[in-house]
């Protein structure tokens, strides 16, 4: 298993997070990142064969509420929230990457 | 008016009895935050209009016995969602953001007609432990001006601190409200995972997130803590069991004979700086002449490796928390974006700070194909073991202490280069929510002049053990009550 992170990897974790670096980025969150993946890697020294894994801490489990629908109209607040709207619904640029002319 | 020492049971009385209105209460508290803010800076957002008008109609509809808050200023940590009210996470990301509904525990505040003076500092989504992540400035120790406050509560417990309020909302992942608890001399209380609704507490780890009080007493604390607590259905890992009246124990029969307290030699090793060692050590004996009974000869050996299985796993969560932030419903756009593809990347690239990259990055990290088994999976085993070890001690202990952090304040700008000391000022925080135990941190004493807090854990939903010993120690120490000089005479 590689402890080291390269660039070409950082690379990609950041292409699946939705995220982009510049080259003098790469080049900064690279190392703080591998030293931070190599200290992850202490967890390899202890023994973990049969230790069941831990997702939460919490003790309830299939919570129950009664279904009860709620009238809501709060259409103008949210669209406040919103960064583009047009015409009471939330704009986004044109969702085909298309390279002919698009037309808007 | 400072806040530093004022009891909430006197002040509803002084209020009922109308010795003091909430409007001139609330004044008195705006014009601390304006003494002491330009030089602390734990506020993002005053809402101070809104809380005038608020307080004039609480004192025409008079203070009603059974509402301890009515017409008390608080604050609250920006990241806890208030309607109406902008709600930033210190974060780009969210700069104009306004909630269209209330926390529960807002909600619930709202229920005894508190008032909010405003939305305090953080480091951003609450990642980090300085406050220096916050995208808009970084909040000042009020102990030392060129210090940290702490994070990611940092705000809140500045604003406590410099006598601005009572209390104040602070949120805990990993220490959030502990750490700068500890480096403000002030009372920080994380609860029981599950004690206290995270709904409209903006996620980060959400196996981990608590909301809690830093106030200026334990018994301040206690009050605040049950009203905030119990289940709701918008969280349904909130926990429906009956909340305690932690406060009514609180009196002069309170007392700790008796009581046995494990101090875990990785508490206090090599690691732990002499002058905070000091510190607690004097705690505990302290402790001991009360008529506890200290029991050193404890391990927790997987205690070492909190910090990087904590880092696995509550950055995993944020990298999935943080998935919404996509520059579509709400939050940040980048005004250059041309493609759905591109306001997604450059909304996120250009909406969150260094340090949220860092935490989505390891997180996405462990989580992908080929390292989940070795990152993500072997982390929440270790959970499991860390989990044991407190279960293992407990079982025949009331309660666990050691210092809150290794270090008293750091100064500003001497750590924020190296996010891995960073991380590492987590070691003893950190273990505790990977648990979901309580834990507090009380003023014990100071090094060099800058506060040293006591590290109080306990057992699932036994907040009030950890009251009882808290109490006790602050009315038999007068470390609580030293304050920091800071902004105006009295």
């Amino acid at each position: 298993m590689a402890s080291q992170i390269d660039q070409q990897q950082v690379k990609h974790v950041a292409e699946l997070a939705k995220l982009e670096f510049n080259d003098a980025e790469l080049a900064k969150f690279t190392p703080q990142l591998g030293s931070i993946i190599d200290m992850f890697e202490e967890l390899q020294a202890q023994n973990t064969d049969g230790v069941e894994p831990m997702y939460s801490p919490t003790d309830r489990v299939n919570v129950m509420r009664e279904d009860v629908a709620v009238k809501s109209n709060e259409r103008e607040a949210l669209l406040k929230n919103a960064p583009d709207t047009e015409g009471g619904l939330i704009k986004v640029p044109a969702i085909m990457d298309d390279e002919s002319e698009d037309g808007e | 008016m400072k806040f530093n020492e004022t009891d909430l049971t006197q002040l509803h009385e002084d209020l009922q009895t109308k010795k003091i209105s909430a409007k001139e209460l609330t004044k008195a508290a705006f014009d601390r935050i304006k003494e002491t803010d330009d030089d602390v800076k734990a506020f993002i957002t005053l809402n101070e209009d809104e809380a005038l008008k608020r307080a004039e109609a609480i004192d025409n509809e008079g203070i009603a016995a059974d509402k301890l808050l009515a017409g008390v200023p608080l604050a609250v940590k920006d990241n806890i969602v208030t309607k109406g009210l902008k709600t930033t996470a210190a974060s780009k990301m969210l700069e104009n953001f306004t909630p269209i509904y209330d926390a529960t525990v807002i909600e619930k505040l709202n229920a005894q007609d508190f008032i909010n003076v405003g939305k305090t500092n953080l480091d951003e989504f609450a990642m980090g432990g300085s406050t220096e992540n916050s995208a808009f400035f970084t909040t000042h120790n009020p102990w030392d001006l060129t210090r940290v406050p702490g994070g990611s509560s940092g705000g809140s417990a500045a604003a406590v601190a410099a006598g601005d309020v009572i209390g104040a909302l602070g949120t805990d992942t990993g220490g959030s409200i502990r750490m700068p608890s500890s480096y403000n001399n002030v009372v920080g209380l994380k609860p029981t995972y599950g004690r206290v609704s995270r709904w409209g507490a903006i996620a980060f780890g959400s196996s981990f997130d608590q909301i809690g009080w830093i106030t200026n007493s334990v018994k301040n604390n206690a009050l605040l803590t049950e009203i905030i607590s119990g289940q709701d259905d918008h969280d349904m890992t909130s926990s429906d069991r009956q909340v305690p009246n932690w406060a009514a124990s609180l009196n002069e029969n309170t007392n700790v004979k008796g009581l046995r307290i494990a101090v875990p030699k990785e508490y206090l090793d090599e690691g732990i700086q002499p002058g905070v060692r000091a510190v607690i050590n004097n705690a505990l004996k302290h402790f001991e002449e009360l008529g506890a009974i200290i029991d050193t000869d404890v391990s927790m050996p997987h205690t070492k490796y909190g910090v990087p299985a904590y880092y696995i796993l509550a950055s995993s969560e944020a990298s999935s928390n943080l998935q919404r932030y996509d520059g579509i419903r709400y939050g940040f756009r980048a005004p250059d974006a041309k493609t759905l593809e591109e306001v997604y990347v450059k909304s996120r690239t250009q909406g969150f700070g260094d340090e949220v990259k860092r935490r989505i990055m390891l997180g996405t990290f462990s989580l992908s194909a080929g390292f989940y088994d070795a990152y993500f999976n072997k982390a929440a085993k270790i959970r499991t073991l860390i989990a044991q070890d407190f279960a293992n001690v407990l079982k025949d202990h009331d309660l666990i202490m050691g210092p809150t952090g290794a270090n008293p304040a750091f100064e500003i700008g001497s750590e924020i280069a190296d996010p891995k000391t960073m991380y590492m000022n987590d070691i003893l925080t950190v273990p505790v929510n990977m648990a979901g135990l309580p834990a507090m941190s009380l003023p014990a004493g100071f090094d060099n002049g800058l506060p040293v807090g006591l590290h109080i854990i306990g057992k699932a939903f036994d907040e009030q053990t950890i009251y009882n010993a808290g109490y006790v120690f602050e009315q038999t120490t007068d470390f609580h009550k030293q304050m920091p000089k800071l902004g105006g005479q009295d």
